[in-house]
């Protein structure tokens, strides 16, 4: 009878252990979900939107310019933020605000990304904090799930100009 | 014939499940729990590969350890290159968030480490790509903090922080909790 119920419990622990495992390969490797907050993606992803963020492209390094990304915030790693990518390394950011007359220019260095959020003026993001490295991106979204009416792919960025082209 | 095919099924059926079971389970465990790496370059010497390339040391990191991203200063930990992300690099903490670091030979002569970073330093000066190269990294990019020297065998220990005494931060922002040999 005991050795019955040992048994059953050590089934039970260990059919626990394998698929927790299984849910961290799946949450790690392929994508979560993630619910937004903040203002500082509108209107592309609004206030408590939740979006599929998938898990791939990072890992094989296929970031590209446009995605909107998940990262870890470079001065809390227990934050996460969620803009979108501006330029790779190597590419020519325009610093200066749009009415100056003299524009400032910087580069992205090696390895690093620089991420801006879709609301230009109510977002903390690299013009203020500069290029972050691309080892702090976790996924790239690609879904938005809720709400239902809005549920598909992402829209364009409303200010696809600062995007820069290599072309 | 049919005998033979209904073996075979059989153990492609076990080979199925036992994959199964086995490869989320290792992931999970290297994820999470410990990871075993080996040691390239002369940048940590005398602490690891004190030998040069002849005999790499192998290092655990525990990576349950740095699950809240707690580091203290002196420990070895390893960190995902902020040049390079396919890269770890493996350096000792020589400042956490809010310390004054005099550099050699970064930009600027004296550095407050920002907050959510860190300060790490080879412990071969001048032969290591550290932060005096590209300066302070952040706390996200910290990988695990390496707690055992397993290979060689003669060279089994378990690895005590310890910062070099004449790099010790000029203020030290968050106080050790467990500094003892205050010299």
């Amino acid at each position: 009878m005991l050795r019955r119920a040992l048994g059953k419990t050590l089934g039970f622990i260990g059919y626990t252990i394998q698929y927790g495992c299984i849910a961290h390969c799946a949450f790690e490797y392929i994508g979560e979900f993630v619910a937004c907050s903040g203002p500082s993606m509108e209107p592309t992803i609004i206030n408590n939107d939740v979006v599929f963020s998938e898990r791939i492209s990072r890992h094989l390094c296929r970031i590209e310019k446009g995605d909107i990304v998940i990262a870890k915030s470079p001065f809390d790693p227990k934050m996460n933020i969620c803009k979108r990518v501006i330029g790779l390394e190597g590419d020519k950011i325009c610093t200066s605000r749009p009415l100056d007359t003299f524009k400032t220019h910087t580069f992205v260095p090696r390895g690093h990304v620089w991420l801006e959020g879709d609301n230009l003026q109510n977002s903390t993001d690299s013009r203020s904090y500069g290029p972050i490295p691309y080892a702090l991106i976790r996924g790239r979204v690609c879904l938005k799930l809720w709400p239902p009416h809005s549920f598909g792919p992402l829209n364009e960025s409303p200010n696809g100009e600062r995007i820069t082209r290599n072309d | 014939m049919a005998w033979q095919a209904g073996v075979g099924r059989k153990y492609f059926k076990a080979f199925v499940s036992g994959f199964f079971v086995a490869v989320p389970v290792t992931v999970t465990i290297l994820d999470r729990l410990a990871y075993v790496a080996r040691v390239e370059g002369a940048s940590m010497q005398p602490s690891l590969n004190p030998k040069g390339g002849s005999s790499p040391d192998v290092v655990l990191l525990n990576r349950w350890n740095v699950r809240n991203y707690q580091v203290q200063r002196g420990d070895i930990v390893s960190v995902l290159s902020p040049k390079n992300p396919q890269q770890k690099i493996i350096k000792r903490v020589i400042g956490l968030e809010g310390d004054f670091i005099k550099t050699l030979g970064y930009k600027n002569s004296y550095v407050r480490v920002p907050d959510g970073h860190l300060w790490i330093e080879g412990d071969h000066h001048g032969h290591s790509f550290d932060s005096n190269t590209f300066g302070p990294v952040s706390l996200g990019l910290v990988h695990g903090r390496a707690s055992h020297i397993i290979w060689p065998p003669s060279r089994w220990q378990k690895i005590h922080p310890s910062v070099p005494p004449e790099r010790r931060p000029l203020l030290q922002w968050i106080q050790d909790t467990t500094e003892d040999d205050d010299d």
